[in-house]
């Protein structure tokens, strides 16, 4: 497997990883995928570990199985007294039993490495190029960054992965997204994965696999990069790859989970080879300048609902089709008239953290804007890191410091406010600049309203009280 | 798993598109450890008002629909998370079926591990469904999985694809762990391949 991935005929990076992995395939085409990392958390999983139990199965890869609260925990310092919430105490206290029954490597919520898992995985080198990665949960698709396969699964499956290591797989098609050019500053890889989104729909990319691939992408930093695969699920693809190179190797070396020694060098002789060669077919490609894209902000209850942040917010009547009773909802939902500039919309709090921007980069970038500033009258911020060490780290560059001279709060690692399972909730009719990755109605709580972008974006809205184009800001403080 | 052969059934049309897995189950339902119960809140923030009294004109708090076992819904039905809550709510409620344009890759997928049957069919098709949808609960569409046809109240009958490895689990209850378990041998081998050629994993 490792000496001829690149013979015979041209193949996509997804190609290569999926052929690397297929155990078994039928002559209709399903097959059985070996699955390499198995990450789990505690919303999903509860019915899983029932359902083997019951069956009286085991768990085939103990050792390549990761177990971590994220979505229900407290982000306060209290939780160390325990979550109130009773049933979301009991989801807890079922992935601790069951983490610790069948002998799974897990970060409980008193670990300092615990946070959201998709932050985890990476950190900890449990994520690696080439690999086949599952979790049940749609943002899975982070971990394609390091030129992973990895997607979301529902809870079923997470107990046949639980039972088998494998999953039932159709190969999905392919499709290639590449930036040119370099991005103009302001612009960051949230607006990428916004504007692209903003480009295909959230339908876009259903039945495909998404490589990213171009000068802009290239150009990213790895955090850049798992913020731009996060969201590859709101374009509707199963999976976003990108091919790994040096940055990825360097991310990885030293890390807890990554290969040392001669097992270290195997793995990078095995990993320059996934690449997409010359020639290989792609079953739809999407081209977008780098230069074309803006600071971007959403309006709607849908991810594809994208607008640069100079322009306005749109009529029902702008769209086609069953979007324009959508369009209409949304906007009843969101409080919002056709025409009103997008800068003048006022906000009541910024969220800033979760898997798509709860990096120590977005924290950087964030506190970069924030310094010496303070939020505007009336709103209120949370700073969420995605994990425990983030928090360590943000805090030993004296982020944490800005964040709260600048009247946030500073809070311990968790999903928090992105879904608001933990009591982190918007309250009806609030409005909210998020760094999340959904603006569904009631995603953040029943009646909130919330407007997706950078966590530049959300830092410079914060200060102004309404929605911001950081680039003016960026000049007035420079 | 239970068997899915065919089901002759009430239709409630939902037109609006991207209905995500935020609107199927909200996030306050998803702390369960159980994946029965659910059909209650099946559709929560827009069944009900937030005192708990339904709302009037959500479809199936309509008299003619409240007893659906199909949904013919807009473009990109369960968007969103991948929480099998949304397909357990649609079971547990009584949905056998939803029918639209196109369906979330997870989504689709999770139906399929529930016995619910996702059929996608071309815009003008669902179109003619939704339409008879409308016609209330006089009007009842028939799906035939073996035969792979949804038949309308007034005897229009279209044909759709399904793949014919899920197809057969569904017409059988198969319950796909089992299946894969009988591979255990290939897994095994390929486990020790890659202990060879990928050390590091």
């Amino acid at each position: 497997m490792t000496g001829n991935i690149n013979a015979g005929a041209p193949r996509t990076l997804y190609d290569k990883i999926f052929d690397a992995h297929v155990v078994d395939r039928s002559e209709d085409g399903t097959c059985v995928l070996y699955i390499d990392r198995h990450l789990v958390h505690e919303v999903t999983s509860p019915q899983a570990f029932e359902g083997l139990r019951m069956a009286g199965r085991k768990v085939r890869r103990p050792d390549q199985t990761i177990a971590v609260p994220d979505h229900n925990v407290p982000t306060t310092a209290d939780r160390v007294q325990g979550i109130e919430n009773p049933e979301g105490r009991i989801q807890v206290a079922e992935l601790d039993k069951n983490a610790r029954e069948f002998g799974l490597n897990y970060y409980p919520m008193s670990d300092v490495r615990q946070g959201i898992v998709h932050i985890v995985g990476p950190e900890q080198g449990w994520t690696l190029p080439g690999m086949t990665v599952v979790c049940g949960d749609s943002h899975t698709a982070t971990h394609g960054a390091f030129g992973a396969l990895a997607h979301g699964i529902g809870t079923s499956e997470v107990e046949h992965v639980l039972a088998t290591q494998t999953l039932i797989q159709k190969k999905s098609k392919n499709m290639k997204v590449e930036i040119t050019g370099k991005l103009l500053p302001g612009v960051t890889a949230k607006d990428i994965t916004l504007a692209v989104i903003g480009k295909t729909g959230t339908a876009g990319g259903t039945g495909y696999v998404i490589e990213y691939c171009g000068e802009a992408i290239r150009d990213l930093s790895m955090e850049g990069r798992m913020t731009v695969c996060n969201m590859a699920i709101e374009g509707g693809a199963r999976a976003g790859l990108i091919a790994p190179d040096e940055k990825t190797f360097d991310y990885c070396k030293g890390r807890p989970h990554a290969p040392k020694g001669a097992a270290w060098e195997a793995a990078i002789t095995w990993w320059k080879t996934l690449f997409t060669d010359e020639g290989a077919h792609f079953d739809k490609i999407v081209t977008i300048r780098g230069e074309d894209i803006a600071p971007v902000v959403t309006w709607g209850t849908s991810p594809e609902d994208v607008l640069a942040i100079t322009d306005k917010v749109p009529a029902p009547e702008d769209f086609e089709g069953g979007k324009i009773e959508a369009a209409r909802r949304s906007l009843d939902y969101m409080g919002l008239k056709p025409g009103t500039p997008l800068s003048e919309i006022k906000i009541d709090a910024v969220f800033i953290g979760s898997c798509t921007n709860g990096r120590i980069e977005d924290l950087r970038a964030a506190a970069g804007i924030l310094k010496g500033q303070h939020l505007a009258e009336g709103v209120r911020g949370m700073v969420v890191p995605g994990s425990g060490l983030v928090r360590l780290q943000a805090e030993e560059e004296g982020l944490d410091k800005i964040f709260t001279d600048a009247g946030f709060e500073w809070r311990l690692a968790g999903c928090s406010m992105c879904l608001g399972m933990n009591p982190d909730q918007l309250a009806p009719g609030e409005r909210c600049a998020a760094t999340s990755n959904r603006n569904f109605e009631g995603r953040m709580g029943r009646g909130g309203r919330t407007h997706l972008m950078s966590p530049v974006m959300a830092a410079a809205a914060g200060i102004k009280g309404h929605l911001t184009d950081v680039r003016e800001f960026m000049a007035e403080t420079v | 798993m239970d068997k899915f052969t065919k089901l002759t059934g009430i239709a409630a049309p939902m037109p609006l598109v991207n209905i995500d897995t935020d609107m199927i189950i909200p996030k306050q339902f998803l702390k369960t450890i159980h994946r029965s119960g659910l059909g209650k809140n099946l559709f929560d923030e827009m069944r009900y008002n937030a005192d708990g009294s339904e709302v009037a004109d959500f479809v199936l708090n309509q008299p003619a629909y409240r007893a659906s076992e199909i949904i013919v819904a807009g473009d990109n039905f369960g968007c969103g998370s991948s929480r099998e809550h949304a397909p357990w709510a649609l079971l547990d409620y009584g949905i056998r079926c939803v029918i639209s344009t196109s369906f979330a890759d997870i989504f689709y997928n999770n139906c399929f591990k529930n016995g619910i049957l996702p059929i996608v069919m071309p815009k003008e098709v669902v179109d003619v469904l939704m339409d008879d949808a409308r016609k209330g609960s006089n009007a009842r569409l028939t799906i035939d999985l073996e035969n792979q046809t949804v038949t309308t109240s007034d005897g229009q009958s279209f044909a759709f694809e399904i793949d014919s490895f899920r197809r057969h689990c569904l017409l059988n209850g198969l319950d796909d762990i089992g299946l894969t378990l009988e591979k255990s041998a290939a897994i095994d081998t390929f486990e020790s391949q890659i202990a060879q050629s990928r050390p590091w994993v």
